[in-house]
């Protein structure tokens, strides 16, 4: 094997509050490393948060400012503005938000900074849900899985926000997966190279609220992708698709079958899942296929 | 001074201009040389937004301006802008101000020294445009400082007293106008020179601020005994505030040759009864208190300009002696009344020789109360024992 080349040097200490085999901490680890010290965090009531830590302690090497829930995007932007106002123009602005914050509550906020095309990196740490409050539903909550607000399983589909972000037709939107690090890394390296409004999902199994062992965070991160339920794509200026992974190497009833908020579902309710994401998949294929994208964007 | 602060001191020299109280607003705003200014459109406040975003486009405003989708993300912004050490301006009215309530207790939890204005309205529903202040009274428990003005001129001034509060502080302030009769309202303002604001305001230079070189943070979850501890400095921050307001306006007053006060009282010498009331009804009060005094009657007048804290000491050192107040209300807490008077008496509760308090609720939803009402009203009081509510009058 050989070694990743990332940045090593920690700006997300060790002793933080995360839960142990946690994805939200592994990937904060390398986006934080990626951006580096000069970078002010942003980051809502969230898992995150608490992996911040209580004052006067703090997990990040950066200042962080915890905004509330609702409004990250235009905290973000007011920080922004105060930096250029004072010189500090090359500064970067980072958003650590949920989908909660993000998807939900936070979505009128986000969508208006990116309709201003406001300088910042916005990434979107998806655990699919309010895992923090322990796993009730939020609109990035697939089909058919199990929380605390749909005991009987989501009726309605994940709100497909990178397709609504691409359609703000900001300089870049990206989704990532710390199971494909190298991938998720060059995004990062990427977004931080272009100014205005960058936006990344990443797809963060939630060990507690997916239903997964300790160690299967990972896994179930990488079979994800994997399967087309959480496609690796890029979009830049809102109108060139890439595809990153463009071969999908199992059903989708694999991934399903590692998490327990998907315990019990029936063949057919299996068999929409699928549907679904052929669907999404096969319109993905041909957007990167239409700019000559797909298969030219492998992760290194 | 780089050569936009070069211009922007050359065109700004002192000068009398026909104003409204909104652009007033927006003078003094620019004055103060902001360096964020997020800002969403409501009416009676529009005018402000409109010249603030004018004087930048004009290039003499040198302010970073975002115009986000709702007061809510409004005051979002204000507030890490201002920790990361920028001077931070705003303005809205009635539904904005409540739409950003939530952040109104944030922005005086993270001790940020925004200064904004509030034009005065009714709030919904049913829909209304009329001056009312039960918008920002209603925001009476968030920790902002509140200044209620009577005039153009004395927006404008406020505006910039506020600031040198606010900064020395390290607390917010809300300006509030009322709706048309002094939003929009026009009369010769004087407009201070830019080198004369700029000796009376210095830059912003806070303490500590979010910055990359000390790594500190702001928001973190605290213990019950931080922040117990938090709030006590809020409440030691807000106790200085008479005392600061005090000394900012006797500057002003030094500086450009009028004041404003804390509390203030007009022909009290000697009175048997006196009117206590905000905003711009204390215009209207002044002429009933002339014609009072002009038939013989010992009637005065007590302008409350600092709403928020409180000044309890200097409302019973001016009420000292008086038999009748006359508190007159331009705001409705359903189920309890008029705010000033629940305010009022307990300010006075417990002092010797307390006076009797008449709680009027009048105006309220912009219903207009001319003089000769308002010296109707100060004839019925003495002759009436207090009732323990507030009355409806019109």
């Amino acid at each position: 094997m050989t070694p990743l080349d990332v940045q090593r040097e920690a700006m997300l200490c060790s002793g933080h509050a995360a839960c142990p085999g946690c994805i939200d901490a592994l990937t904060a680890r390398h986006v934080l490393a990626t951006m580096g010290p000069d970078t002010m965090a942003v980051i809502p009531p969230s898992c995150m948060a608490v992996i911040a830590g209580p004052q006067p302690m703090s997990s990040l090497r950066i200042p962080v400012y915890q905004p509330t829930l609702e409004s990250s995007a235009a905290a973000a932007s007011g920080l922004r503005r105060a930096l250029n106002a004072t010189g500090r123009r090359d500064t970067q602005v980072l958003v650590l938000a949920g989908d909660g914050g993000t998807y939900d509550i936070g979505f009128q906020c986000l969508s208006s900074a990116a309709e201003r095309n406001e300088d910042m990196l916005y990434v979107c740490l998806d655990n699919e849900g309010y895992m923090n409050t322990g796993a009730q539903k939020s609109s990035s909550t697939p089909h058919y899985a199990r929380t605390g607000s749909t005991p009987a399983g989501k009726t309605s589909r994940k709100k497909n926000l990178v397709e609504i972000m691409a359609a703000h037709g900001v300089p870049y939107v990206a989704t990532a997966s710390a199971s494909h690090l190298p991938d998720l890394v060059r995004k990062v390296e990427k977004a931080k190279a272009i100014r205005g409004m960058r936006f990344m999902s990443v797809l963060i199994p939630c060990l507690d609220g997916w239903g997964l062992p300790d160690d299967a965070g990972l896994k179930a991160a990488r079979y994800a992708v994997e399967c087309g339920a959480f496609p690796l794509v890029e979009v830049e200026d809102g109108t060139r698709w890439t595809l990153n992974v463009d071969t999908r190497t199992r059903p989708v009833a694999e991934y399903l079958s590692l998490q327990a908020r998907y315990r019990g579902l029936a063949d057919d309710e299996v068999a929409a899942l699928q549907a679904e994401v052929d669907a999404a998949w096969d319109q993905l294929l041909a957007r990167s296929r239409a700019r000559g994208g797909a298969g030219a964007g492998e992760p290194r | 001074m780089d050569a936009v602060a070069d211009a922007v001191a050359d065109a700004v020299a002192a000068r009398t201009l026909l104003l409204t109280g909104n652009e007033a607003v927006a003078w003094g705003a620019r004055l103060a040389r902001p360096q964020v200014c997020p800002v969403y459109p409501i009416t009676p406040q529009t005018p402000v937004l409109e010249k603030l975003t004018e004087f930048q486009a004009q290039g003499v405003l040198d302010a970073e301006i975002i115009t986000p989708e709702s007061e809510h993300s409004v005051m979002s912004a204000c507030i890490p802008a201002s920790l990361a050490g920028a001077r931070v301006f705003t303005a809205t009215a009635s539904q904005g101000l409540l739409l950003m309530h939530e952040l109104l207790h944030y922005a005086s939890g993270a001790r940020v020294p925004i200064v904004m204005a509030n034009v005065n309205r009714t709030v919904a529903s049913p829909w209304a445009f009329w001056p009312d202040h039960t918008d920002s009274l209603a925001q009476r428990d968030t920790g902002w400082v509140q200044l209620y003005v009577e005039s153009a001129q004395e927006a404008l001034d406020s505006v910039l007293q506020a600031f040198r509060v606010a900064e020395q502080a390290l607390l917010p302030v809300l300006v509030s106008l009322d709706a048309f009769y002094v939003s929009h309202a026009m009369e010769p303002v004087d407009v201070p020179s830019q080198t004369e604001v700029d000796a009376y305001l210095p830059p912003f230079a806070p303490p500590r601020r979010l910055d990359t070189a000390s790594a500190s943070s702001w928001g973190n979850v605290v213990s019950q005994d931080m922040f117990y501890r938090h709030r006590v400095a809020l409440q030691e921050a807000m106790d200085g505030v008479p005392a600061l307001l005090a000394q900012a306006d006797g500057e002003w007053q030094r500086r450009f040759g009028r004041g404003w006060g804390v509390v203030e009282r007009y022909r009290c010498e000697d009175a048997d009864a006196v009117v206590v009331t905000m905003g711009s009804m204390c215009g209207t009060a002044r002429v009933a208190v002339d014609a009072l005094r002009e038939a013989g009657e010992a009637v005065g007048l007590v302008k409350l300009r600092l709403f928020r804290p409180l000044p309890a000491a200097a409302l019973r050192a001016a009420l000292a002696g008086i038999r009748d107040v006359v508190v007159l209300d331009r705001n409705h807490s359903p189920g309890a009344g008029g705010i000033l008077h629940q305010e009022l008496r307990a300010a006075l509760y417990g002092a010797p020789e307390a006076p009797r308090v008449h709680g009027l609720l009048a105006g309220v939803g912009g219903v207009n109360v001319p003089p000769q009402r308002i010296a109707a009203f100060a004839r019925e009081c003495r002759g009436t024992t207090p009732r323990p509510e507030s009355v409806w009058v019109r």
